[in-house]
């Protein structure tokens, strides 16, 4: 009888190559995602005369510096000469080294965090890296995935393993059922807002709880992307039928007898009764609400019913003086109402809140209403694209007056250009508000797609349950 | 890599918790090449270095005078946090800084330091709060980093112990290149991937 593990644990101790006694651990790794930005990488090997070692285990794609307009035109009608020659270096560096490269006119491309599930690269009991911090998204399908920098990348192309130290542990119990308007961003924010964006460093967080169990396999994939916000090594979430069902038939998931056996390995995976953490952290999913960013942190958080903070009242000094520099940049002033915030513009999308399930939540709201700031919507992959045109979305969000473009990461990170102007205010369904992320001297308020929508339809903070009502 | 042994450096002392990655290089740089002629030190907290204009903010710790060779930055908690960006490193390496003092560091930034041969020294907050109290009573004035000893000298002399992992030091010591640690391992990696995959023959 073994002791009681909890699934961060089943995984890592099946992926230890060895062991050393000084705690490194060399770990294999099942799948590595490459995009545009790890050129820095493919050039260090090259330099160093080493070739990718397993091909057949990393995929490409380019997301972070596609256009998402005027894609149909291709690559040559890519305007900013850097991002062309990226998005062009990528695909030759996947030739040279036999890897997999959906590029930007491939019918699968689309954001990585979002295809990697979608295709069924992304599966339970796998260990996942990409040179980018949201690669922790993948954890929703019971899988440890983290991001790595350049180097790290550079040595998993080469070895397909990882020195690493074992990280901790931390459970975070969501209870309850969540309110109707209430969605798996709208939990992760919460979590963020109580334990910091420091608050999971050092740890594994594995997300748990009726609230969790309850939400579609899209709000986990939204609740474990974030998990990095709160400093987290990455974020996980126990399989179960959901996954399962999710993964059935898609292009890289096991077929046959091998599905079979896939399925018997997975259902072993979920925490065992009695496995410890290293550290527990609760929240009542039932008392939650609609939540919204205030400052330039992701901690910065409160439900969309409160009102800016006075930083004088915040325990913590570090936090106080987050706070002043946060209200300042933001140009918010304490005890403003949430709801009488001006919005400038929208974008909806990213590798956090660009699947079909967000879609279809910006369109309940926009559905015969009409935006009155400019918007855009980015879907997370072009198969969702041609998804949501089948279900008419597009034309809910094109006859509200907001634009329809291609996936890409778009406005999330602003690498292609789509940023958000000085000064100007705006509502995104992404996972950073810090100082210039959306572009230099832009004003970011994460929230959920549904109160992104309702921003685009009433130009401030708008609480989407009183749009709920009104239908 | 370059080993890293002792430093004794000026240090700047950087008032604030939680800086991202994003802030310490914003987004629009990391598409840049980087090579011995064009590094990344331009573009070091770009935005608050430098105004709209492009003209240097007299404001920003490592503009002034004092500070223009640091070495070393005393930050606040939570030292790159956010994005996975490498560039981050490269950033802070070209300009001048070997090694940062905080009480933590966003994990992913912190891995990234280390395999650039950068020092990342993790002391109490009361501690990297009391250094750069001591720096702006005299700016200019150097830490003295041993890493053999594990030890931040002050500039009363006084010495503040700090831990790192074994592993982590020896190889700043040497300067080891982690793909060649792997490689050494070549065999024993094939038998894992032999049997691992026997029982998962679709992730081959």
């Amino acid at each position: 009888m073994t002791a009681p593990r909890t699934l961060f644990a089943k995984i890592w101790d099946a992926h230890v190559i060895m062991q050393k006694p000084d705690g490194d651990a060399l770990i294999h790794i099942d799948r590595n995602f490459v995009h545009e930005g790890s050129f820095h990488a493919f050039g260090a090997l090259a330099k160093e005369g080493r070739k990718v070692r397993k091909p057949r285990q990393n995929f490409a794609v380019a997301d972070h510096y596609v256009p998402t307009v005027n894609r149909d035109q291709g690559l040559a009608a890519v305007e900013d000469d850097d991002a062309r020659h990226m998005i062009g270096l990528l695909e030759e560096n996947c030739r040279t080294n036999g890897i997999v490269h959906y590029g930007m006119a491939d019918a699968r491309q689309g954001i990585v965090h979002v295809i990697g599930p979608e295709l069924g690269i992304t599966q339970p009991g796998l260990t996942i890296t990409c040179g980018d911090s949201h690669t922790s998204t993948h954890g929703a399908l019971g899988a440890y995935a983290f991001g790595t920098g350049a180097s790290q990348l550079k040595q998993i192309l080469a070895t397909q393993c990882l020195w690493l130290k074992r990280p901790k542990t931390l459970h975070v119990t969501v209870s309850g059922k969540l309110a109707p308007g209430v969605t798996g961003k709208d939990v992760v924010l919460a979590i963020i807002a109580k334990i910091g964006t420091a608050g999971a460093t050092g740890h594994v967080i594995e997300f748990a709880g009726a609230a969790i169990r309850g939400l579609t396999i899209e709000g986990r994939l939204t609740v474990c992307n974030m998990a990095i916000e709160a400093g987290g090594r990455a974020g996980m979430i126990a399989p179960d039928d959901k996954v399962y069902e999710y993964l059935h038939g898609r292009e890289f998931a096991p077929k046959g007898v091998d599905w079979d056996a896939a399925l018997k390995q997975w259902r072993a995976l979920p925490t065992d009764d009695g496995a410890s953490f290293d550290r527990e952290v609760t929240l009542d999913g039932a008392a939650l609400e609609p939540m919204l960013t205030w400052g330039t942190s992701p901690e910065e958080a409160l439900p969309v019913t409160g009102r800016v903070p006075d930083p004088a009242t915040l325990g913590d000094a570090n936090k106080r003086d987050h706070a002043k520099l946060a209200l300042a940049y933001m140009d918010l002033k304490p005890g403003t109402p949430l709801t009488d915030i001006r919005i400038d513009r929208a974008f909806i999308g990213s590798c956090t809140n660009g699947r079909i399930e967000d879609l279809r939540a910006a369109a309940a709201v926009l559905k015969g209403r009409k935006a009155v700031i400019p918007a855009w919507i980015s879907p997370g992959s072009t198969p969702l694209k041609a998804q949501a045109e089948a279900e008419g979305l597009d034309r809910i969000f094109i006859e509200a007056g907001v634009e329809w473009r291609a996936s890409g990461c778009s406005s999330c990170a602003a690498m292609n250009g789509d940023k958000v102007p000085p000064g100007m205010r705006s509502a995104s369904t992404s996972n950073r508000n810090f100082e210039g992320r959306q572009g230099k001297g832009a004003r970011t308020h994460l929230m959920s797609p549904a109160m992104a929508a309702a921003a685009i339809v009433t130009g401030r903070v708008t609480d989407v349950r009183t749009l709920m009502q009104e239908r | 890599m370059k080993p890293f042994t002792t430093l004794t450096a000026v240090a700047a002392p950087f008032e604030m918790a939680n800086v991202d990655t994003d802030r310490i290089i914003p987004v629009r740089f990391l598409r840049k090449l980087r090579s011995e002629k064009a590094g990344y030190d331009p573009y070091l907290f770009h935005d608050m270095r430098f105004d709209g204009a492009g003209r240097e903010n007299p404001d920003f710790v490592l503009n002034q005078a004092p500070y223009r060779k640091a070495g070393i930055l005393v930050a606040g908690a939570n030292f790159g946090c956010g994005s996975s960006r490498e560039g981050a490193v490269y950033a802070l390496l070209d300009w001048g800084i070997r090694a940062v003092i905080a009480p933590s560091f966003g994990d992913i930034h912190y891995a990234n330091e280390l395999q650039n041969g950068m020092l990342p020294v993790t002391l109490p907050e009361e501690i990297c709060r009391g250094l750069r109290d001591q720096l702006r009573a005299k700016p200019g004035a150097t830490l003295a980093i041993d890493l053999p000893a594990q030890t931040v000298t002050d500039t009363l002399g006084d010495s503040h112990p700090f831990m790192i992992d074994p592993v982590y030091k020896e190889r700043l010591l040497k300067g080891l290149d982690d793909i060649g640690l792997v490689l050494e391992q070549l065999p024993a990696i094939e038998n894992y991937e032999d049997s691992y995959h026997a029982q998962r023959p679709w992730l081959a």
